[in-house]
């Protein structure tokens, strides 16, 4: 057994009085690719955000390559994680956000170029070659010297994505990254993380509606009711011949509109 | 028509001590605004709190005021000397509208989308270097417009520094009414001329600014 790379311990997260997570108990291991459907507001977004560092559980461990996320040990005592600790862990993490979250202020090239540059302290020359190649491979080689302003959806997910493995991420987290994208302009987005799936060792989360593409690439399938992981298995299993009646009416609500 | 010469050239000798003190409150309001806006965004409560105070104190009292305590009330009080009358005028113009451009600073690093926050922390950027790179660029581009109107005020608040002795141009302005008194309304005409002459530049600089903040602000 490899070891894994992700492990999720009994997590649950709350805001204010709501439980939105209810003791998610997932283990992830190396370049394992893992798609995560649900209905809307059942937690998915939460999940990958808590492992993003952009949410802080409320209990439960979390640990990267074995190391406890949001805790560190000095001596035998723990304390909450500082910034510090959660910068030392987090780079082996990189996440595709729903609205791109390009930054406006800078060229396609520059969105590509400055984190590892000003992260990583790279030189500039080498993060140059490397994000023209990046972009290249996504299929914007003419259009790094624009703004994310003058790209379509399509274009601008693709660029966050090639921002994004940059930073060389062991596992990269995708939060239904086509979903604020006009239909004609999801195949080249998906086009993109299927490349990326089938040539990578890095690991995958995917959370996506797009259950044809979670057939195709994902190793394992997770299905999110209410804050917690209700079925997971094999894709043919969870999304062929569903098991309980809650996932088989959610899934037919796909089937249904195509 | 040789007075309008006469008063020109009095006017003139004014003229120095109002660019002075502009072109340093300029500098130093810009200064203390920026620290300002980035302490009341602080995760620190004594920080924020703190500037939150001075803030609020600048802004509910007069520059006026303002103007004689720094003058005559912190010396007499506590026998605190603040300097030439140059610096104190700067000082008491600086505090006064760095406290209102700190709110332009606050509200613009504010306004910046939160998802660029989270994409920095994606990549992994130190906390300054969120600030520095990715939050204040945008933030800057959109408080270019009100900051540009502030600049344009400051230049206006200069001619209170004659109040507290200054020699500006209003000073010697109304030095010169005082001994040639039917030739009062030139006098002030020509006071409106050169002040509208000096902020003529900076109008056209605020438009600039209200252009190149348009251009800077769409979402990516
Ligand atoms: N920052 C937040 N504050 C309060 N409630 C939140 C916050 N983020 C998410 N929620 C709530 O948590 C639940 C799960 O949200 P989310 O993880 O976004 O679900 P999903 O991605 O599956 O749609 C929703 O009910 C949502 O309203
Ligand atoms: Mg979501």
């Amino acid at each position: 057994m490899v070891a894994p790379i992700v492990q999720y311990k009994n997590v649950r997260k709350a805001f204010g009085d709501v439980e939105v997570l209810r003791g998610i108990n997932l283990d992830i291991t190396p370049g394992e690719k893992v798609a995560l459907i649900g209905p809307s507001g059942s937690g998915k977004t939460t999940i990958i955000r808590l492992l993003m560092t952009l949410e802080e559980p409320s209990s439960g461990v979390i640990e990267v390559n074995g190391e406890n996320l949001w805790q560190m040990k000095k001596g035998n005592k723990t304390f909450p994680a500082d910034e510090k600790h959660l910068r030392a862990i987090r780079g082996d993490i990189g996440m595709v956000f729903q609205h791109f979250n390009l930054f406006p202020h800078m060229t396609i090239l520059e969105n590509c170029m400055l984190a590892p540059t000003i992260v990583k302290k790279k030189e500039k020359a080498t993060v140059r070659a490397t994000a023209l190649e990046m972009l290249d491979k996504v299929g914007l080689a003419d259009k790094v010297d624009l703004y994310p302003s003058q790209l379509s959806g399509g274009q601008k997910q693709r660029v966050a994505m090639a921002r994004a493995l940059m930073m060389k991420p062991k596992v990269m987290l995708f939060d239904e990254v086509t979903s604020a994208l006009d239909p004609e302009l999801v195949g080249e987005v998906l086009e993109v993380i299927r490349d990326l799936a089938k040539s990578g060792e890095m690991a995958m989360i995917l959370v996506t509606h797009e259950m044809d593409f979670a057939l195709d690439i994902a190793d394992r399938v997770l299905f999110l009711n209410e804050g917690v992981i209700e079925e997971e298995g094999h894709p043919e299993e969870i999304l062929v011949n569903p098991k309980s009646e809650r996932l088989q009416e959610f899934l037919s609500r796909f089937t249904s509109s195509r | 028509m040789g007075s309008i010469a006469d008063i020109s050239l009095v006017l003139l000798s004014g003229l120095k001590i109002t660019l002075i003190v502009l072109i340093l409150s300029i500098i130093f309001s810009t200064l203390i605004a920026l620290i300002a806006g980035l302490s009341r965004v602080s995760n620190n409560w004594l920080v924020s709190g703190f500037t939150g105070f001075y803030v609020e104190i600048f802004r509910g009292t007069s520059l006026i005021v303002q103007l004689f305590w720094f003058s005559y009330a912190l010396p007499g009080l506590f026998n605190i000397h603040l300097g030439s009358d140059v610096w104190v005028a700067v000082l008491a113009i600086s505090l006064n509208y760095g406290a209102y451009m700190s709110e332009i600073v606050r509200g613009a690093i504010q306004s910046v989308p939160a998802g660029q926050t989270e994409a920095s922390i994606a990549l992994n950027f130190t906390g300054f270097q969120r600030m520095r790179y990715i939050i204040l660029p945008q933030a800057i581009r959109m408080m270019l417009p009100e900051y540009g109107n502030y600049i344009i005020q400051i230049l206006k608040a200069t001619s209170l520094v004659s109040l507290i002795g200054l020699t500006d141009l209003l000073y010697y302005g109304n030095i010169y009414r005082s001994t040639h008194l039917s030739e009062a309304p030139t006098v002030y005409i020509l006071i409106l001329a050169v002040y509208f002459l000096l902020a003529l530049p900076l109008i056209l600089l605020t438009r600039k600014m209200e252009k190149v903040a348009k251009k800077g602000v769409v979402h990516g």
